[in-house]
């Protein structure tokens, strides 16, 4: 009883959440004209671990959810009960609202039982209303039934409580079941009620011979007498883990017609009977010495015990309560299957091999072994590198992750806009970084959103078109180049042209003399504060939307492109490097330090002329760039570094683009581009403006990372500054 | 140079060593004697070229790669507003390391050379006089007296976490002025 159960927590909570998924998944992949028997065990295996681990873990509050959940569900699968539309909705919002149990116990936090209330009571509606189908040995059943007896005569039934036949199979005690453990859970319970305590009856008839016996086996069986009013159900809960491999049956107290004196006399002889058993068996003497003394003297012994073991209890919480507050639930974990982790084993192994080729040939080197220390090294390379991508590859993992949540979230709105779709998804096998997939979760569901309240018709007004009435938004991912993109593609309407050139011009973002080719018109709707709903839904159409996406991709070094078609639909390319980690740059040199840009960000590098600097406002210049004004701001200034200022004339431009807009860099002189492994510069010191990490390059040094969207802001701010000056 | 502290602190563990005590390793810096908790210290590396941070404070010489970790320097001498001295191959850095509650955070300080592994006990110690308000002084956390010389022992949590807040102040600082300009 000494294990620290919290140690364990974590685990419960990532399992408990992968349950609440398998269970959503499956309840949407419930087709209620054909019910799948195995779909509906997948969803009760869920929801009945779910139940199990809360019970084991002390979350009492979930477990008793759960149960009436399990309970229903448990109906549904024994066929007693159809499931109904309605039973699909209720289930899905047990399953919202069990995680957000799980999420404020996970935080630590009491978790807010109202709307679990509301839904128990449903439940039980439910449950009540079906008393007629389930009778005898179930669960509902008995239970209804004996709400049915306690109304209708309370007093009546005499004395209140169970008999409990508990006959184990030989091995209960080999799978870690502990029948004492039981004993203490029903005499909780049977404090818990009005009755008077619990009692306990060994049956020793298939005790074997001492010379038969087998140290960890468990001979005994039990007959328990629960005097409390407790329902059936709090009962079987504590046996349920042993239910499958042991026979238990249940008899009402008022029913059975086991006379207290009996009671007592099978208690008098049976105990010594055991005293000669716990001589016997050592394996099992601790064990069955409990459960004599409960027998012995049922009540007043394990009461006692029990004191002693609440003592403990009361003394353990606040130190647990303690931990749970000092550590917030932060800490994430992965997922990895162990294919992958014995290829690093593997690789581990081969770079530990090459690694003492080399140092023996270190030691006895002479110039004639060039060639076998070269090729020494270039295996080495590859083994590094072979590593490196393994290693690279545990973090990876398959999109379906963060499309899972799709198909509730199409199927919630589709009901809300009143609008009928299909979802597809393919790829979803495509892998990527964790950290990527994590952010990238947000501005998808912003995209599919929109698909569904802006891009699809609603049905009269697809029909009119001719085209089928459930429109299609498909989500696609694939690899492209060191790339992964997600599509998010809708069969609707298409971006009208026509109406964000309207709307572009009423905003002031262009003039109304401007043409502009198609993909610059679609470019428009990333502009923050544009939206073309003409009414706006609490779903979309408030414009804060796709500018917001854009920048979220773009912090993931990505971007994203629009594709689209009058009447076809319109298509929204995702472009995202495959993991966070590595960043393809461009070298370049600021007096004496190496800078880094990432390679995404840059649209040319080139050679100042005269003829193309414009200076405005004293110190402030912009290139004239084809038709476009760029600000030209010089690293070495935003920087500080020390060095002789240049003539702006002939030195080497970037021009990156950070969000939005463009901006030219001056810099000392164009190194090379290589993949570079980005560095926390954070976590030893502290955020630099402008700064976004730190790599070290081959020579062992350290270089940084310029932010190209910091930049920008920052360039932006300095502007800004100088006009406040100036005015 | 890490052997002999090494070897300077086994001597210590097993000659005086008792349940109050603390060894602190001690370094030279413009004559005094400082001293920082041993177990801070992760180790002492020759001086070797940083990378500069931009916009960083004058005392943040820049970052080092500490095999793979990318390690900020600071020098001790401008952090306590010392005279500055010309660097040579005998300038010392210390790697110090230091629990904060984000985290684990490692830091090197400059300093112009180690000196040798003190036993001290918390009793013997003594509160820095509190003559001035001055940033400086925060770092101190107490005087001590070994064989007839000062050791001043600095808090190397503060030093290694402070520099946010004195990032912080200065910009409010620098923000109030400009406020006044308006």
């Amino acid at each position: 009883m000494s294990i620290d159960l919290s140690q364990f927590h974590q685990v419960f909570f990532e399992e408990s959440f992968e349950g609440l998924d398998i269970m959503e998944s499956s309840l949407l992949a419930l087709d209620l004209t054909e019910v799948d028997a195995e779909t509906i065990n997948t969803i009760f295996r869920a929801a009945h671990s779910i139940k199990g681990g809360a019970g084991t873990f002390g979350f009492m509050q979930v477990s008793s959810f759960t149960h009436v959940v399990e309970t229903l569900l448990d109906e549904i699968r024994a066929g007693d009960r159809g499931i109904e539309q309605d039973h699909v909705d209720l289930f899905l919002q047990c399953v919202d609202c069990l995680r957000g149990l799980m999420s404020d116990l996970q935080a630590g936090s009491e978790p807010d039982m109202t709307q679990a209330d509301d839904l128990k009571i449903k439940f039980e509606a439910i449950l009540a209303g079906g008393e007629v189908i389930a009778e005898d040995n179930d669960e509902a059943g008995t239970q209804t039934g004996n709400s049915d007896i306690s109304h209708a005569s309370p007093d009546d039934s005499g004395e209140k409580g169970w008999k409990i036949e508990f006959i184990p199979c030989e091995d209960v005690l080999c799978t870690g079941n502990e029948p004492y453990r039981m004993f203490r859970e029903l005499q909780e319970l049977a404090e818990e009620g009005e009755g008077k305590g619990l009692e306990v009856i060994p049956h020793l008839e298939r005790l074997p011979d001492f010379s038969s016996m087998h140290p960890e086996m468990c001979y005994m069986s039990w007959t328990i007498i629960v005097r409390a009013d407790i329902e059936l159900s709090e009962i079987e809960e504590i046996f349920e883990w042993v239910v499958d491999d042991c026979d238990i049956r249940y008899q009402r107290l008022s029913e059975c017609d086991l006379s207290t004196l009996e009671v007592h006399q099978a208690v008098g002889s049976t105990a010594e009977v055991a005293e000669v058993e716990v001589e016997a068996t050592v394996a099992l003497a601790t064990k069955n010495k409990e459960v004599d003394k409960i027998t012995a003297a049922a009540p007043v012994v394990s009461e006692k015990i029990e004191k002693a073991l609440e003592k403990v209890a009361v003394k353990k919480a606040p130190k647990v309560e303690k931990k749970a507050a000092a550590k917030p639930a932060e800490n994430t974990s992965i997922r990895v299957s162990i294919d992958k982790i014995d290829g690093l084993i593997n690789m581990v192994g081969e770079l530990v091999i090459t690694q003492s080729m080399l140092g023996q040939l270190g030691q006895e080197f002479d110039v004639s072994r060039l060639q076998s220390l070269q090729e020494g090294l270039s295996q080495l390379e590859q083994n590094t590198r072979e590593l490196q991508e393994s290693v690279m590859k545990i973090r990876m993992l398959p999109i379906s992750f963060a499309f899972s949540r799709f198909p509730r979230l199409v199927r919630d709105l589709s009901k809300q806009l009143d609008k009928e779709v299909e979802l597809v998804m393919l790829g979803e096998n495509t892998e990527l970084d964790k950290t990527v997939m994590e952010k990238i979760g947000d501005p998808l569901v912003h995209l599919v959103r929109n698909s569904l309240d802006h891009g699809l018709e609603s049905v009269q007004n697809r029909t009119d078109n001719g085209k089928s009435r459930a429109g299609t938004i498909t989500l696609n991912a694939y690899h492209h180049g060191g790339n992964i993109v997600i599509e998010v593609k809708d069969d609707g309407a298409g971006l009208n042209k026509e109406r964000i050139r309207k709307k572009a011009i009423e905003k002031g973002i262009i003039g109304e003399d401007e043409h502009l080719t198609d993909s610059q018109i679609y470019d428009l709707i990333f502009q923050a504060g544009f939206s073309t709903a003409d009414v706006v839904s609490d779903v979309s159409g408030r414009g804060v939307g796709m500018d917001v996406v854009r920048r979220n991709i773009a912090e993931l070094n990505g971007s994203i492109d629009v594709s689209s078609k009058d009447g076809e639909g319109s298509t929204f390319s995702i472009r995202l490097p495959l993991t966070l980690a590595i960043l393809d740059g461009q070298l370049v040199r600021v007096g004496e330090e190496v800078y880094i840009f990432p390679l995404v960000s840059i649209v040319e590098s080139i050679q100042l002329e005269k003829s193309m600097l414009n200076n405005i406002t004293g110190n402030q210049f912009v290139m004239q760039l084809r038709n476009e004004y760029v600000p030209i701001v010089s690293l070495q200034d935003i920087f500080n570094i020390d060095g002789e200022k240049k003539d702006l004339e002939g030195a080497m431009l970037v021009v990156v683009e950070g969000d939005t807009e463009k901006v030219g860099i001056v810099v000392d002189e164009l190194l090379g581009q290589q993949q570079v492994v980005i560095k926390s510069l954070e976590q030893n010191y502290e955020k630099v403006d402008s700064i976004s990490g730190a790599t070290i390059l081959g020579d062992g040094t350290v270089a940084l990372i310029v932010d190209i969207s910091g930049l920008n802001n920052k360039s932006s701010e300095n502007k800004s500054e100088d006009q406040t000056q100036a005015a | 140079m890490t052997n002999a502290a090494q070897q300077k602190s086994n001597d210590a563990v097993s000659g005086t060593g008792s349940d109050d005590e603390q060894q602190y390793l001690t370094f030279i810096m413009a004559g005094e004697e400082y001293g920082v908790d041993i177990l801070a210290v992760q180790e002492i590396r020759g001086w070797e070229p940083t990378t500069v941070i931009p916009n960083a404070p004058e005392y943040i010489k820049g970052v080092i790669n500490l095999r793979g970790t990318i390690v900020p320097i600071m020098d001790l001498r401008s952090r306590f507003s010392l005279e500055r001295v010309e660097y040579s191959p005998v300038t010392v850095v210390i790697i110090l390391k230091v629990e904060t509650e984000r985290g684990e955070r490692v830091m090197g300080i400059v300093v112009d050379a180690v000196s040798d592994v003190h036993s001290i006990s918390d009793s013997d110690t003594r509160n820095s006089p509190e003559l001035i308000e001055d940033l400086n002084t925060e770092f101190i956390r107490s005087l001590v007296s070994v064989d007839d010389n000062m050791i001043i022992l600095l808090d190397v949590q503060r030093l290694l976490t402070i520099d946010r807040q004195v990032i912080d102040q200065a910009v409010d600082v620098v923000a109030d002025t400009d406020s006044d300009k308006e």
